[in-house]
């Protein structure tokens, strides 16, 4: 066995490969732990057994103690798991003309979003390639809360700055500037599960059950914080990722990590938001494929299809016009898994079709479950097609996502 | 052969002292005092465990590999009768997490693969040098062996 390759497929699966872009695998393993930056969590992560590896530019935990990662996903399906998201960029948009900007830089309706509910949204380059996936919660005309991606920390950054410049300083800017507080330092915590919200409500006088899915709200909870709650996570469970002061981060996380809870890493997130059928940037998401290919054409609103003025438009409206090129599947494989870069063929032809940008044997399913990306004609539900995995042809079937039944609570039924 | 009966001295008196003193006479096997069982590793985590009475390589993962991939949940096993030459790649372990091919520590034809991995593939994670074994190799070549790691050389690959 190969574990350098194994750690590859690893550190791939989990959209590492940035962290050694121009480097070998080997340097990249290699890799101090003095380089990698630390969430406030990381004290708290070590004391509690936890695995820790570099992901992103951070030391994270992979998995605590002994517990393997087919457990600690089951267990955040049937129960509940807190996750340490602190890694990923929080900030603020704020200014008379927040929403416009942020318009201008996503195909998002954020006009039309009523206040304290979030979206997931692209940041699209000028020809309609997806720079990053991101969640904006609006709480006002001129206050939004964003988290992107932390292997896009640089570019995204850049991105914005560049951005926000240019339009401070044009014609858009003048009827009122935009300005991005970084809140570096905070934490961010995601609890997920069915028992997720139960526990939460033991620690807070708040109705949960008022918090809908895709919506935010401050929440007293106990000990005296008040926490930016939105609804939502990366499991495809009920869930909460809260938002926490970088002094209180610990405090929290000692709170909220008690039995039902379970710690979990990165491992078993991987696993559930595949499951879940969603994208991680880096695998599933890149600058050269558009949203319209991701199957993400539902983040674009509905009346800026057609006249929309962001940045990447064109790209986008030409993929939504003459059909994208290739399209974002899921697929059941038989026999072995296939994972990210496994090519995918037509069975009869033996023509390349596309390829698998992640893949894992599916813990809550048993079976193994991939996403990838094949020609336009071929996305269709039940369409067989063959995935080499190790030289052997495998059957593959196109299988609609999310793999598993959501289970977001959309309020009393 | 012969050379590595030499080069194998040490292991030999072990299986000899295993057999006459651990062993209850009752379990003795006569051919046992002529039988040398040499295990040797390889640096992709392989271990092998040649019996010259048979001339056959019972081929498995070590422990240290089971623990660092994690819950092993599939396990694809070469043909039996395949020819293979050391270093081809014979099989895989899957984990959630991570594939690891398995490369051919020996030369030789596949003999027997271990078809209980096919519905329990957790026993590589349980036993993962005797249950879990993986596959059988007839070698052709055995002095290969000798070219394999001990096991003290093994773990200062990883220690």
């Amino acid at each position: 066995m190969v574990f350098l390759r194994s750690s590859l497929v690893l550190r791939r699966s989990l959209g590492l490969q940035r962290l050694c872009v121009s480097s070998s695998p080997i340097r990249g393993l290699a890799t101090s732990a003095s380089e990698l930056k630390k969430t406030g969590l990381y004290d708290f992560h070590v004391a509690n057994g936890a695995k820790m590896v570099p992901f992103a530019g951070y030391s994270m935990p992979l998995a605590y103690e002994e517990v393997g990662q087919v457990a600690s996903h089951n267990h955040v399906r049937t129960s509940a798991g807190l996750f340490d998201v602190g890694h990923m960029v929080q900030s603020i948009f704020r200014g008379p003309t927040a929403t416009a900007f942020l318009e201008w830089l996503t195909p998002s309706s954020l006009s039309s979003l009523s206040p304290y509910s979030s979206t997931l949204s692209v940041l699209l380059n000028e020809r309609g390639g997806i720079l990053d996936d991101l969640i904006i919660t609006k709480h006002a005309e001129d206050a939004f809360y964003v988290v992107t991606n932390a292997g896009r920390r640089d570019e995204d950054l850049k991105w914005f700055n560049q951005h926000l410049a240019e339009w401070n300083a044009g014609e858009s800017g003048s009827k009122g500037p935009v300005e991005m507080e970084l809140l570096d330092g905070w934490g961010l915590l995601a609890l997920q599960g069915p028992k997720a919200a139960s526990y939460l409500q033991t620690l807070t006088s708040y109705d949960l059950a008022q918090l809908t899915f895709g919506k935010s709200a401050f929440i007293p909870v106990e000990g005296g914080f008040n926490l930016h709650v939105a609804r939502g996570g990366y499991t495809g469970e009920d869930g909460f990722e809260i938002s926490i002061p970088p002094s209180q981060t610990v405090e929290v996380a000692e709170l909220l990590a008690k039995s039902p809870v379970q710690l979990t890493g990165l491992g078993a997130r991987d696993s559930l938001r595949l499951e879940a059928g969603m994208c991680l940037y880096g695998n599933d998401l890149d600058e050269g494929t558009t949203p319209v290919e991701a199957g993400l054409t539902w983040v674009i609103g509905k009346e800026r299809k057609e006249n929309g003025t962001f940045i990447g438009a064109e790209g986008v409206r030409e993929h939504l016009k003459a059909g994208p090129p290739r399209r974002r599947v899921g697929l059941v494989v038989e026999g072995a898994p296939a994972r990210q870069g496994a090519k995918i063929f037509d069975p009869s032809t033996k023509e390349p079709l596309g390829a698998v940008t992640s893949g894992i044997p599916s813990p809550t399913l048993q079976q193994n479950i991939a996403m990838g990306y094949v020609l336009n004609g071929w996305h269709k539900k039940g369409t067989e097609v063959d995935v080499e995995v190790r030289s052997k042809m495998r059957k593959g079937v196109v299988t609609p996502m999310p793999f598993i039944k959501p289970k977001y609570w959309r309020g009393a039924a | 052969m012969q050379s590595i009966l030499r080069k194998a001295g040490s292991s030999r008196s072990t299986a000899l002292l295993r057999s006459q003193g651990m062993r209850p006479p009752v379990f003795g096997r006569p051919q046992l005092s002529r039988t040398l069982i040499t295990k040797r590793y390889t640096v992709e985590h392989e271990a092998v465990e040649y019996d010259d009475a048979t001339g056959l390589g019972l081929v498995c993962i070590t422990d240290h590999a089971q623990s660092s991939l994690g819950d092993v949940v599939f396990v694809e096993l070469p043909t039996l009768g395949t020819k293979v030459a050391q270093g081809d790649q014979i099989g895989a372990v899957e984990s959630v997490k991570a594939a690891s091919d398995i490369y051919a520590p020996v030369s030789g034809t596949i003999e027997a693969v271990n078809e209980a991995l096919a519905t329990q593939p957790a026993l590589l994670n349980k036993s993962p040098e005797e249950q879990g074994w993986l596959c059988k190799i007839k070698l052709s070549e055995p002095s290969e062996m000798e070219k394999l790691l001990t096991e003290e050389a093994y773990k200062e690959t990883w220690e």
